[in-house]
């Protein structure tokens, strides 16, 4: 059941590739990394099940935080020209 | 067995969600029509995957985990899709409207 | 005050996230949550009054069931109009005035707005401007109309 779900996650962010090669604008690449990044951690939560060690899913939440983190920086840096 | 048909029955809706989601994103024609799929399907198919995961699971400190990275994820993906639209707006991206057809 | 109770927020979840039992590992979470509670309490609750903030956060709850409703309504119909093989979009951008005041029910209005059918938040800021991109302009006809405005405007009056 897990496995099924994993496969079916990893083909959308395949499909959601073709966005990002093709995206005329570099918002609609960080609108695709967001989108793999997010769905990143949803597989590791699925692993960790599927593989029985729940200590997976601290990496999930690790990874929900810095990947948010990422995209605010990014914008950020897009928009104001600086981090500070 | 009742909770793993049920659990099923939510990590297969979710996904479907996800992978609607992922197809919205590739068919739309601009950069604000597709962040609706990425605001609201994507949202609601991570959180289905999660809860079916926590019905998975039961009551444990692993559950109260998920439900941690759900409420994370109710805050974060609309506020970061709306850090987006803003970013693109600021930067004076125009809106592709229906009279337009090449836009 | 205020730096109480961050400790014992962060104190909670740090042992929600741990589930350590052990004694030397207790003491060593108390001593790293009084640090960042030190460090941080000046971000993590704002100065504003906090029993009125309290009874705001539990009239929020209330307001949760009819957010999950048009959440689920959103997703069905973005899904309808994303495969149906002709697109059935007219999308159009507005502008309107909200008569929320504090910043957390104009950040949960964006937020809102953005959950449910139809509709992005492009920008709100505190001078109560909100501009928002709708996929279809009934979408914007409905959110003029203002019923989760109202909603929401319920949870001020304290």
């Amino acid at each position: 059941m897990f496995e099924i779900a994993i496969l079916f996650l990893i083909f959308s962010s395949f499909l959601v590739l073709y966005r990002a090669i093709r995206g005329p604008t570099i918002f609609d690449r960080v609108l695709v990394i967001n989108f793999i990044g997010t769905k990143a951690v949803i597989i590791l939560a699925l692993i960790g099940f599927a593989y029985g060690r729940p200590h997976f899913l601290d990496i999930a939440l690790l990874y929900a935080l810095i990947n948010f983190v990422a995209t605010i920086a990014f914008l950020k840096y897009r928009t104001t020209g600086k981090l500070g | 067995m009742f909770r793993e048909i049920l659990s099923g029955t939510f990590i297969f809706l979710g996904v479907f969600f996800i992978v609607s989601a992922s197809i919205g994103i590739v068919r739309l024609p601009d950069f604000y029509t597709r962040t609706h799929p990425a605001g609201k399907a994507d949202t609601l198919g991570q959180i289905f995957v999660l809860l079916g995961l926590v019905i998975y699971e039961g009551f444990s400190l692993v559950s109260v985990k998920l439900l941690f990275i759900i409420g994370f994820i109710l805050i974060a993906n609309p506020t970061a899709t709306h850090a987006l639209v803003k970013s693109a707006y600021i930067s004076g991206l125009k809106a592709w409207t229906k009279d337009k057809k090449d836009g | 005050m205020r730096f109480l109770v961050s400790f014992f927020i962060l104190f909670i979840f740090w042992f929600l996230l741990s589930g350590e039992t052990n004694l030397i590992l207790i003491i060593s979470g108390i001593i790293s949550s009084l640090l960042v509670s030190y460090l941080s309490y000046d971000m993590l609750i704002s100065k504003s009054d906090l029993r009125r903030n309290i009874i705001m956060y539990l009239k929020f709850i209330k307001y949760i069931p009819y957010l999950i409703f048009q959440i689920i309504l959103a997703n069905i119909d973005v899904i309808y109009r994303v495969l149906h093989p002709k697109l059935p979009i007219d999308p159009v951008v507005i502008n309107f005035k909200t008569k929320l005041d504090t910043e957390f029910c104009i950040v949960a209005y964006a937020n809102s707005i953005t959950l449910t059918p139809g509709t992005v938040t492009i920008d709100a800021n505190k001078s109560k401007d909100f501009i928002v991109h709708a996929l279809h302009s009934s979408y914007a006809h409905s959110l003029l109309s203002g019923e989760m405005e109202k909603r929401i405007k319920e949870l001020e009056n304290v």
